[in-house]
């Protein structure tokens, strides 16, 4: 196993453990940078999907995985930034433009719809969260000058600089670039004292605020920054699918975005580029193995959620930590071989804390 | 000296019709370990509370150095420079020890999030400040062992040791430390008792305790406060107080009548 | 006038579903301090086994609707055996996924059942259709008209109430249910088997959604996405105060009503979100609801 040995106190906080783990994520840049070379464009597609959907789930990670606040209506984010950007692109807006606004007015619907957790919190938030993406919703079918309502509304070619970015290749890159840039906020964001404070929200709010944490302030920047990363993912998933309508942005999607994190794995960033990967590889394995299914079974489609369905249910009661969570026993046994013992990562048994006064 | 660093004021709150603490005044002077004793339901925890602003008091006031901090929201009562534990632990979990200590330097940060969001130089350069200040009370408390575990997985003695860390961290001028023996053995509340002298003299901070341990109390107390019911019994050194009536009957029920 | 009078009675009786929803829901929450997402979903398969039983087996409503009652049961109990119990001491959102999944689950699981599948079906209740004819001859426009549907929903309620406030009153295991609720440990110490309480919650709060599914069925008919409805008796529950039974029903009439009159009185689309803005409203002016109790966390 690999034992560092610490002489500095910038080793703590430095994005890279060791020079090893510096060789394996240069190997998987390397290794996004080829793909178009080596892919199918299909494929490329479908990776541009993850690089979406991943940069949503950062935000919904840093919201409900670090700083425990549940959002049920985050597609509602994804819906502010999907028709600002139409909007603007509609208007002529550059993308450099568009998109940072894109960011903002998600952002700022962030910050409002955070304002009930000010005063709720656990599942109050929750289904204050879940009232405002439905309200959004409806307000996204009605304001039709703006959003054509029912009838969608249809987003122009991406060109940045000249160049044509609906492209596959070139959008991949796009994508890529952005959600690299995100993670990599995110991780600045999390070993910085702004991360610490979303962390020490989640654990226990008593002794947050005793320790100086201005709850509201933190709550409040944390729906905003959870929000602006939907909505900057709500602007390229505009440009993937070109033509956006309100019923992709309801409370399905949500759910469906809250089970991509989960299935992840609550508390790690991995976790939140992990679940949307294996959301698109397992959607394309049911594609596949439909045809292998007798035809009676095949056919169905409720065969994807159910199966979506179990596997998170497994995921919970047997992988809370989620695919991250396995994938670091799997890692431990590996590095380890032979002495992986059984109860190594055994679970805690912890007491239900009651939110009761009784 | 002419200010006390820390007044209650006639304070007192009610919980639907029960008077947790009533008519309750006291000050506490700098550099001086301040206990508040009484049995179970006396109102201890709950003058923390007040202290601490977490409850509002329906009457009266706390100041601290002159100014009412009773209206205050917690976070900013934290900002003064008052540091608590509490009675049954309130640790970031699933933090490791390090980030928890970190935390408590969270009130002398600068930065805002977008500049954490970028890390950039004055961020990293406040972060190796706090790290080394971090490590200060990592050595004063022996915690160099667990710097790197999570809190879930550690012993609840070890737990409280952190918790005390944590408080420490803020570089408070005020310290409450809410019941700091309870749930350790002999040994440990022995090294307790250490580090509260060690609190006072090498650091010079003030220190509130809520305690039951009586012989913890009148090794490191300079006064004590003792409560029943909401009410104060008496105020005096540890030995004027144990040999209060009051306080015997409080404790035993009137056995002596 | 009597428009209005006709506006709160339908109301009501959808007020009613959600109330009903909102008490099968408060029951496990009360018990077990978990939030079931899947309530609504549970409605759903309760219309779905009372459909097969009327139309496949050709059993009579009213057999149907115990029959529904009893599988119900099974279904809540087999789930809370299963899912819920391996969790036990786990945090809230851990639980609360689950409950997300299992009504994910349900919504796909259900699509794939023979003869269910992904069509709509029509419940052949007895029922159907008909109207009263209340001060004045039928087809005049001074008569009241109210829908026999509508009746038998806020009858029906009403005596599912009456008959679950005796149960906890005067029986056994309604007591136990009780107690448990209140204080698990108490409980525990006196001797009820807590474990076996919360799962027969769970199958009391299935029945109870069932009868809901039968009882809505004939109005929006049954289908695998029918148990979105059942996310409206989240509102219904926020607006009575988490927790408290009398709330549940009297949220679920309050948001029935203000969706029913919003729907006529306000412009297009004020209907569907009305629920939500009414809780939205709730939560910011008063978070315990009606008759919640103040709940903070003790330090």
């Amino acid at each position: 196993m690999h034992f560092l040995f610490k002489t500095r106190y910038e080793q703590d906080i430095s994005l890279f453990r060791h020079n090893g783990q510096r060789f394996w994520y240069a190997l998987l840049a390397l290794a996004l940078v080829a793909a178009p070379w080596l892919l199918s464009e299909y494929t490329l597609s479908q990776l541009s999907f993850i690089g979406i959907y991943s940069i949503v789930c950062l935000g919904l990670m840093l919201l409900a995985g670090y700083t425990g606040q549940v959002s049920l209506g985050h597609a509602g984010f994804l819906a502010m930034g999907a028709y600002t950007e139409a909007y603007l692109q509609a208007n002529g807006w550059p993308f450099a433009l568009s998109l940072p606004m894109s960011a903002l007015v998600a952002g700022l619907t962030g910050v409002m719809i955070g304002l009930p957790a000010l005063r709720v919190k656990g599942m109050y938030l929750s289904i204050a969260t879940l009232a405002f993406g439905f309200i959004l919703e409806e307000v996204v079918v009605r304001a039709e000058h703006i959003t054509g309502g029912n009838s969608g509304m249809q987003i122009g070619k991406l060109i940045i600089g000249g160049i044509d970015f609906d492209d596959h290749v070139n959008f991949y890159y796009l994508v890529i670039g952005i959600a690299v840039t995100c993670v990599i906020g995110m991780l600045n964001l999390l070993r910085s004292p702004t991360g610490r404070a979303f962390v020490a929200i989640r654990d226990s709010e008593v002794s947050a605020q005793s320790m100086g944490i201005n709850l509201a302030y933190y709550k409040t920047t944390a729906f905003a920054i959870s929000a602006a990363l939907a909505g900057i993912s709500g602007a390229l998933y505009a440009h993937k699918i070109t033509f956006i309508t309100p019923d992709q942005f309801g409370f399905l999607q949500s759910i469906e975005l809250l089970m991509m994190v989960v299935i992840g794995g609550l508390g790690s960033i991995q976790g939140a580029i992990f679940g949307p990967s294996f959301w698109f590889f397992a959607q394309q394995l049911i594609v596949v193995g439909k045809d292998w299914l007798p035809s009676a079974l095949g056919q169905q489609t409720g065969l994807q959620p159910t199966i979506f369905g179990i596997i998170l249910i497994a995921i919970v009661l047997f992988e809370p930590m989620g695919l991250y969570g396995r994938w670091l026993k799997i890692r431990t046994f590996l590095q380890i071989f032979p002495f992986y013992r059984k109860g190594m990562f055994k679970r805690q048994k912890s007491y239900m804390k009651s939110e009761r006064m009784k | 000296m002419t200010t006390p660093m820390l007044e209650a004021v006639n304070l007192s709150v009610q919980f639907g019709g029960l008077k947790a603490v009533d008519n309750v005044s006291f000050d506490v002077w700098p550099n001086e370990v301040f206990s508040l004793i009484g049995p179970n339901g006396a109102g201890k925890t709950t003058i923390f509370n007040l202290i601490s602003a977490l409850y509002r008091p329906s009457a009266g006031e706390v100041r601290f150095e002159g100014e009412v901090i009773s209206r205050m929201p917690p976070y900013v009562v934290a900002r003064h420079g008052i540091a608590r534990t509490f009675q049954n632990i309130e640790l970031f979990e699933h933090a490791t020890v390090l980030q928890n200590l970190l935390v408590g330097r969270h009130c002398h940060r600068h930065t805002g999030w977008f500049q954490d969001l970028l890390f950039t130089g004055s961020v990293r350069r406040a972060e190796l400040e706090f790290r080394r200040q971090v490590e200060e009370v990592i050595d004063f408390l022996d915690l160099q062992h667990y710097r790197d575990s999570m809190v879930v997985g550690l012993p609840y003695g070890v737990r409280k040791v952190v918790e005390l860390g944590r408080a420490l961290s803020m570089r408070p001028r005020l310290l409450l430390l809410d019941e700091p023996s309870s749930g350790l053995n002999t040994e440990e509340t022995e090294d307790m008792g250490f580090w509260i002298e060690d609190i006072k003299h090498d650091l010079g901070i003030t220190v509130i305790m809520v305690e039951h341990d009586m012989s913890l109390v009148s090794r490191v107390s300079d006064r004590v406060l003792a409560l029943n019911q909401g009410e104060v019994l008496t105020l005096g050194t540890p030995q004027e107080v144990q040999a209060h009536p009051g306080v015997i009957e409080a404790y035993l029920g009137g056995v002596e009548e | 006038m009597l428009q209005l009078l006709q506006l709160i009675v339908s109301g009501a009786a959808i007020g009613c579903i959600y109330a009903l929803i909102a008490l099968g829901f408060v029951l496990i929450y009360k018990a077990t301090e978990t939030v079931n997402f899947a309530q609504g979903d549970l409605m759903m398969i309760g219309g779905f086994i009372g459909l097969s039983a009327m139309t496949l087996i050709g059993m009579p409503f009213w057999l149907a609707f115990l029959v529904t009652i009893a599988a119900m049961s099974l279904v809540g109990m087999g789930t809370e055996r299963l899912v819920l119990r391996p969790l036990l001491g786990q945090p809230a959102f851990t639980v609360v996924m689950v409950t997300i999944g299992l009504g994910y689950l349900a919504r796909g699981l259900v699509t794939m059942i023979p003869y269910w599948g992904t069509e709509t079906h029509a419940l052949p209740v007895p029922y159907k259709d008909e109207v009263i004819w209340i001060g004045g001859e039928p087809g005049s426009n001074d008569a009241l008209v109210l829908s026999v549907e509508h009746l038998v929903i806020i009858l029906a309620t009403v005596a599912l109430v009456a008959l679950l406030f005796v149960f906890f009153r005067y029986t056994r295991l309604g007591i136990a249910m009780q107690a448990t609720s209140q204080n698990q440990l108490a409980a525990f110490y006196m001797g009820i088997p807590v474990r076996r309480v919360n799962m027969m919650v769970w199958g009391l709060s299935a029945a109870i959604c069932g009868v809901a599914g039968l009882l809505l069925a004939p109005i929006t008919f049954i289908h695998a996405n029918m148990g979105f409805i059942g996310l409206k008796a989240f509102p219904a529950a926020v607006v009575g105060g988490f927790g408290s039974i009398p709330g549940a029903l009297v949220g679920g009439l309050v948001i029935g009503i203000v969706e029913s009159l919003s729907g006529f009185y306000l412009p297009e689309g004020f209907k569907d979100v009305a629920a939500y803005v009414v809780v939205l409203i709730m939560l910011v002016v008063k978070p315990n609801g009606l008759f919640g109790d103040n709940l903070t966390k003790k330090v």
